[in-house]
């Protein structure tokens, strides 16, 4: 579709004035509507038509700018594999007085958690929104304070205020029995309220709640240099600690304008590959513990260890933090390290298959695996899934391929193999990893193969320019993150935002829970491995 | 299941000797930064942690770092401060006060030594914690309570069970249930949406108990700090026994703190390695 007749069907569904810009990258479109009631007819169009689905939505706070108020972007992108690489925002400004827009959770079901959020952090009422209950901020939070407005003091700890116990959503009737699991759970694992309905072990109804790790970091990065801020968005999550630095330096190295050097890329894009790697060996290890196959598990630790042994000998940290900084790579792989690295991963690819063969061969597993937990494909599409879990239900996303960064925004990008199945279960998710895994070695071998002396780093202009913006989407281990930058006018950090893969996700554990037996639930939340710390920020 | 024997006796015994033997970190491991005294040490705002701090007296300038803050990025290590801080390879860091982690160099004195208060962490540690040795010393169980952590802290911990550092074989495990834990290990700077399941889970440890912060947003709140949703580190919240410093701290380094919080150090170090 041409940019003509994407505007052309915009205006048609607008009664108010559209007015369309080319950015924030020169391949996206950023589309003004005049008017708040045109945002669903217009979402409509892109969803409809052209097969767009949604990205991130930010909120921003602009009133301290003259003239300025609250924005809302809804950012989409499109689905078709092979499309071009681009965003299409949608944005809308509101008074700051009485801040409402029409919410879209309705015909964009993907909406539903953003606009929550955007309520408990801004104060932008989505008007029509089915679920009028707080996301992210918990019980006892004072009405009307609004923690990410500018006039908000973020550093200071506000008051805990007496609060009815929350409503969950639960299924109610004869022989039905609530389940409250959480948020401080039995094993080594991050905090979440789960609260099952169930009648004996069929789940009727799962309801989660989460944000028990909100840290604030998106206030905490607001005014930081964006050196420094670099080090939060490297630590909002252990073990996307690549993944997410990556997207941060991405998105600010657009908006200095600067390109990373072929070595630096490499560097990067070998780091991305290597967190993949630990992860998804790690998780069908942990997949095996919810099967209750102690081998496989202790073998998946085994393996994951001697990974993270690795990145330790090469980034000096065990989650690879360290390796890159804004502009390019911090510390060089020489070719000595490179040996250690290519041995490893062989390693390693004897390892992973000498466990998958395993897996595969105890029927015990298997029957575990097969038809649990089954993530439907229009599901996995309305919620604009991503990563392992939106690849095991059909939907061939990656944003290696989709939007490309590292080595692959070079000028020969490597062949990406896209692993698809259609099952959608727990079995699926755990080959999908077993074979992206493989690829991953794969690609590190190519890229170390590519690597070229030259510079590991550019310089950034300080200040950096005033009020732009940055957008990168990153494959990260769980999927696509998207991030959303924006320097004030002395070039310091206005606003960060990001949308992680299992914040997308997390709706989909519930649906595909429900499908499943109580006893289960460890194992189809394992196949799915989602991080509560970059959903929750 | 014959595959699966062969496969065992295959990859032989992959467990660690750390404690009795010690271990050197990788080259490029970033441990305790250490400050050269009477160099041109780095100013306070390139710790994008706040983890350096500076004061002038008549003795001239003086720069302190704060281990429990200090998130090991290496960034006062690099051009043009090189000269002046390297990162050592100390991982060896937990300790039982705040005051311990804080060392101060003055900076215009090459002449001036380093303070870092060096305490027998042994000795201190059998001083301070004798009920806690009679009663938990030969056994340990805890419960680890994410606090609102990056899950970075949380993987090491889940680490200490791997086949590699297999904590249970130095009598120390991790249980499911605070009524069974002598202890327990919090992660993250404590949230405010966690701050009341963090209290009600320690109240539901019997004492004597030991509270460990592992990781700088348990000890200090490291780069999360004090804000709207964090409190800015477990001792603001509970009282904490022993500070085990990292970003996130490397499963020895986890180990070693575990083991000055019940003062089994000497113990556990073979006479050769002492």
């Amino acid at each position: 579709m041409t940019d003509l007749t994407l505007m052309d069907a915009l205006r048609a569904c607008a009664d108010g004035s559209v007015v369309a810009d080319v950015g924030p990258r020169p391949s996206d479109l950023t589309v003004r509507l005049d008017r708040t009631s045109d945002l669903p007819a217009a979402a409509a169009v892109l969803i409809g038509p052209h097969s767009m689905t949604l990205a991130t939505v930010v909120a921003t706070d602009e009133t301290a700018t003259p003239g300025g108020d609250l924005k809302i972007r809804y950012v989409f992108e499109p689905t078709a594999p092979g499309a071009p690489d681009r965003f299409v925002t949608l944005m809308v400004s509101m008074d700051a007085a009485r801040p409402e827009v029409p919410s879209l959770t309705t015909i964009v079901p993907a909406a539903n958690w953003h606009e929550r959020e955007s309520r408990d952090l801004f104060g932008i009422v989505p008007i029509g929104h089915p679920d009028p209950r707080p996301l992210v901020v918990h019980d006892g939070w004072p009405q009307g304070v609004f923690p990410l407005r500018k006039a908000f003091d973020g550093s200071r700890r506000v008051p805990v205020e007496p609060a009815n116990e929350f409503p969950h959503l639960v299924a109610e009737g004869e022989g039905v029995f609530e389940i409250p699991v959480g948020p401080i759970h039995a094993g080594i694992i991050e905090p979440g309220h789960f609260r099952f309905t169930s009648v004996g072990e069929t789940v009727l109804h799962l309801d989660a709640r989460l944000f028990y790790a909100h840290r604030g970091l998106e206030k905490r990065i607001e005014g930081l240099s964006p050196i420094d801020a670099f080090y939060v968005a490297e630590r909002i999550c252990g073990v996307c600690s690549v993944a997410h630095g990556l997207g941060y330096c991405e998105a600010l190295e657009q908006i200095a304008g600067v390109d990373v050097p072929p070595r630096a890329r490499l560097i990067r894009s070998i780091a991305l590959e290597l967190e993949r790697l630990y992860n998804h060996v790690g998780d069908i290890g942990n997949i095996c513990a919810g099967a209750a196959f102690h081998y496989g598990t202790t073998t998946g630790m085994r393996l994951k260890e001697r990974l993270q042994q690795m990145n330790e000998q090469i980034a000096g940290n065990r989650f690879l933090r360290g390796l890159m900084v804004p502009g390019g790579a911090r510390l060089d792989l020489p070719d000595d390290l490179l040996r250690v690295l290519r041995a490893t991963l062989q390693e390693t690819l004897a390892g992973l298959d000498n466990l998958m063969g395993r897996i595969e061969a105890n029927p015990s597993v298997v029957d575990r695996l097969d038809d649990t937990g089954v993530l439907q494909h229009q599901a996995a599409l309305d919620l604009a899934v991503a990563g392992v879990a939106a690849r095991a239900s059909g939907v061939d996303r990656d944003a290696r391929r989709d939007h490309p960064h590292g080595a692959f925004a070079g000028p020969t990008p490597p062949d990406l193999h896209v692993v698809t199945m259609s099952e959608g279960d727990a079995m699926a998710r755990m080959t999908v990893r077993a074979l992206e895994a493989r690829e991953s070695i794969r690609l590190v071998d190519e890229f170390v193969r590519r690597i070229e002396p030259g510079p590991l780093q550019v310089a950034l202009a300080e200040p950096l320019p005033g009020g732009r913006i940055g957008i990168s989407a990153i494959e990260s281990p769980r999927g696509e993150a998207v991030h959303w930058l924006r320097t004030d006018a002395g070039g310091r950090i206005d606003r960060y935002h990001l949308r992680s893969p299992s914040y997308h996700n997390w709706p989909a554990v519930l649906l595909a829970a429900e499908t499943a037996i109580v006893p289960d639930f460890p194992l189809v939340n394992k196949s799915f491995e989602l991080c509560y710390s970059c959903t929750d920020r | 299941m014959l595959r699966i024997l062969i496969n065992a006796l295959r990859t032989g015994v992959v467990t660690t000797r750390y404690p009795a033997e010690a271990t050197v970190a990788p080259g490029r491991f970033r441990g305790a930064p250490v400050l050269l005294p009477g160099s041109r040490l780095p100013p306070p705002a390139v710790c994008p942690a706040g983890a350096l701090s500076e004061r002038f007296d008549s003795g001239g300038r003086h720069v302190a770092l704060d281990l429990a803050r200090c998130v090991f990025c290496g960034r006062c290590a690099v051009d043009p401060w090189e000269d002046a801080v390297t990162m050592g390879r100390d991982f060896e860091l937990a300790a039982r006060s705040r005051e311990d982690l804080r060392i101060e160099v003055v900076a215009d004195d090459p002449a001036a030594p380093t303070t870092r208060p060096l305490p027998d962490r042994d000795a201190d540690a059998v001083r301070t914690s004798s009920e806690i040795r009679r009663v938990l010393g030969r056994s340990l169980h805890l419960r680890h309570l994410d606090a609102g952590s990056c899950n970075a802290c949380d993987w090491e911990l889940a680490a200490l069970l791997n086949p590699v550092y297999d904590v249970r074989r130095l009598g120390i495990d991790f249980v499911a249930s605070p009524r069974h834990a002598d202890g327990v290990v919090v992660t993250g700077s404590v949230t405010r949406n966690l701050e009341t399941a963090v209290r009600r889970t320690v109240e539901a440890i019997p004492e004597p108990r030991v509270v460990i912060a592992v990781g700088a947003c348990g000890a200090s709140g490291g780069i999360v700090g004090e804000g709207y949703a964090s409190a800015g580190g477990v001792d603001r919240v509970l009282p904490v026994d022993v500070y085990i410093p990292g970003c996130p701290p490397r499963p020895e380094a986890i180990i070693f703190g575990i083991l000055v919080a019940v003062g089994r150090l000497d113990a556990r170090r073979s006479p050769r390695n002492a």
